[in-house]
């Protein structure tokens, strides 16, 4: 079947299986590799993207039904090529990563966090990224690195916005 | 981790999904997809054909209709639990609502995709049979009205006809001037699936005793279970009343016994998770404003 999907703002026309995951769809058709993974069945959250905005499992959602969506991944945070967005930076700052493999999802949780919320209480971090696993480093360095970001927004004059 | 082969289709009208169902006795309906998607990972759920209703116009809505708060079948967990509607006139769904999945699942989860499913630990069905919803299908072009306790009879079983589409569900509001609400569940890590869940809202009369309860105890049983509070009425909700209400009602209940939690703890926390819910619920109805 063929579906159109918008990925971090760029149209795609895919030829897919309706079998085929988002996830899949998008780390075999479209190369964008930043979304992992991981369970495959909608626990770990490694395969976090936005959907209009929204965290969500790209393991449980088929290609075929994500057309008509603005889906962002990892991969559209960046404001440029080689750049990292300021909560990116965050997470490098406050080693918030050790193996790499949760991230991608932490940083797209986090993203649609402060999105809403420009001032997160601990708890509400907490709360925004517990439907993510991470194995290594447990947790603190991630709810630091949120943390950090937020307070670096707020003293921005605007939004951070993926480009 | 990868589905089995399936046809997918995405009609454009509720009897057209009914007709594709009714012609298919492998085709499943699929919205938000949140359980039957991992199902199918595991192949333990092999449809032959997905009929996607998630966007059939005029089946997500939130709507007041005096006595009840009506919501469509595929409005999504996470728009019940930011509106201001369900907050205001549903208290008790909407203080469950956090506790079903989490952020990311509840982004793509319907209310009708978790009462079709019916697991035993849903925190949506537990406030479908406490509060005594009635949930309607469209079969056959014509709508069919059941109570939640008759709707939800076995785990994950209901009594929804295969050709069938669920379509909303109506959820009765009190009208009392004070009524407070009460949710308690117990499970490994918050958002897991709870070994005990307990769901109470409490009406008060004009001496601030209770006029009205209800209470429901789910993830104890094979599914989530309406208590009789009746001995409750007239009472300040005495802890002694509510624990006499909850033994009573499992008294000969067959209770889950899994790796996770045996049947005797379960019997013990669904007593003490009731006692707190209610107790919250009549606390909570003192502090509103009539």
């Amino acid at each position: 079947m063929r579906v159109d999907l918008e990925i971090n703002k760029q149209k795609h026309g895919v030829e897919v299986e309706p079998r085929m995951t988002l996830l899949d769809c998008l780390r075999d058709k479209l190369l964008l590799n930043g979304a992992h993974a991981g369970c495959e069945h909608g626990v770990c959250g490694a395969c976090t993207v936005l959907i209009d905005g929204a965290p969500a499992r790209s393991c449980l959602m088929f290609a075929v039904q994500a057309d008509g969506y603005a889906i962002t991944t990892i991969e559209g945070l960046s404001p440029g090529p080689g750049e990292l967005s300021l909560l990116q930076d965050a997470f490098c700052e406050t080693h918030g990563m050790q193996c790499g493999y949760c991230t991608p999802a932490m940083i797209l949780a986090a993203h649609a966090l402060l999105a809403k919320n420009a001032s997160p209480s601990r708890d509400e971090i907490v709360e925004a990224i517990s439907a993510n696993i991470c194995r290594c480093t447990g947790y603190a360095q991630i709810v630091e690195a949120i943390a950090l970001a937020a307070e670096r927004m707020r003293g921005l004059n605007r939004p951070q916005e993926p480009r | 981790m990868k589905s089995a082969a399936f046809e997918y289709s995405r009609p454009a009208t509720l009897d057209e999904a009914c007709a594709l169902l009714a012609a298919d006795d492998g085709a499943r309906l699929i919205a938000g997809g949140q359980t039957l998607v991992p199902l199918m990972a595991m192949r333990l759920a092999r449809p032959t054909r997905l009929i996607d209703i998630a966007r059939i116009p005029g089946l997500a809505y939130i709507r007041d209709d005096g006595d009840a708060i009506v919501i469509g079948a595929t409005t999504k967990q996470c728009a019940i639990e930011d509106d201001p509607l369900v907050r205001a006139r549903l208290p008790l769904l909407a203080k469950a609502m956090p506790h079903v999945g989490h952020t990311p699942t509840r982004a793509r989860g319907t209310i009708g995709g978790s009462l079709a499913n019916a697991d035993p630990a849903a925190e949506i069905v537990l406030v479908a049979v406490t509060l005594g919803a009635t949930i309607v299908w469209r079969d056959g072009g014509k709508d069919t009205a059941v109570d939640a306790s008759g709707f939800i009879i076995g785990p994950m079983v209901t009594s929804l006809p295969q050709s069938a589409c669920l379509t909303s569900v109506r959820f009765p509001v009190w009208k009392e001037p004070k009524v407070g609400v009460g949710f308690h569940e117990i499970n490994a890590r918050s958002s897991d699936f709870a070994f005990v869940s307990a769901a109470a809202q409490v009406a008060l009369d004009a001496d601030g005793r209770c006029a009205r309860v209800a209470l429901g105890i789910g993830a104890a049983t094979a599914y989530p279970i309406a208590i009789d509070a009746g001995a409750l009425i007239g009472s300040r909700a005495e802890e002694q009343r509510v624990r006499e209400a909850v033994d009573a009602a499992l008294a000969d209940a067959e209770m889950m016994d899994d790796l996770h939690a045996s049947a005797a703890y379960r019997k013990r926390a669904a007593r003490t998770l009731a006692v707190r819910a209610v107790a919250d619920a009549y606390k909570d109805a003192h502090a509103r404003r009539s």
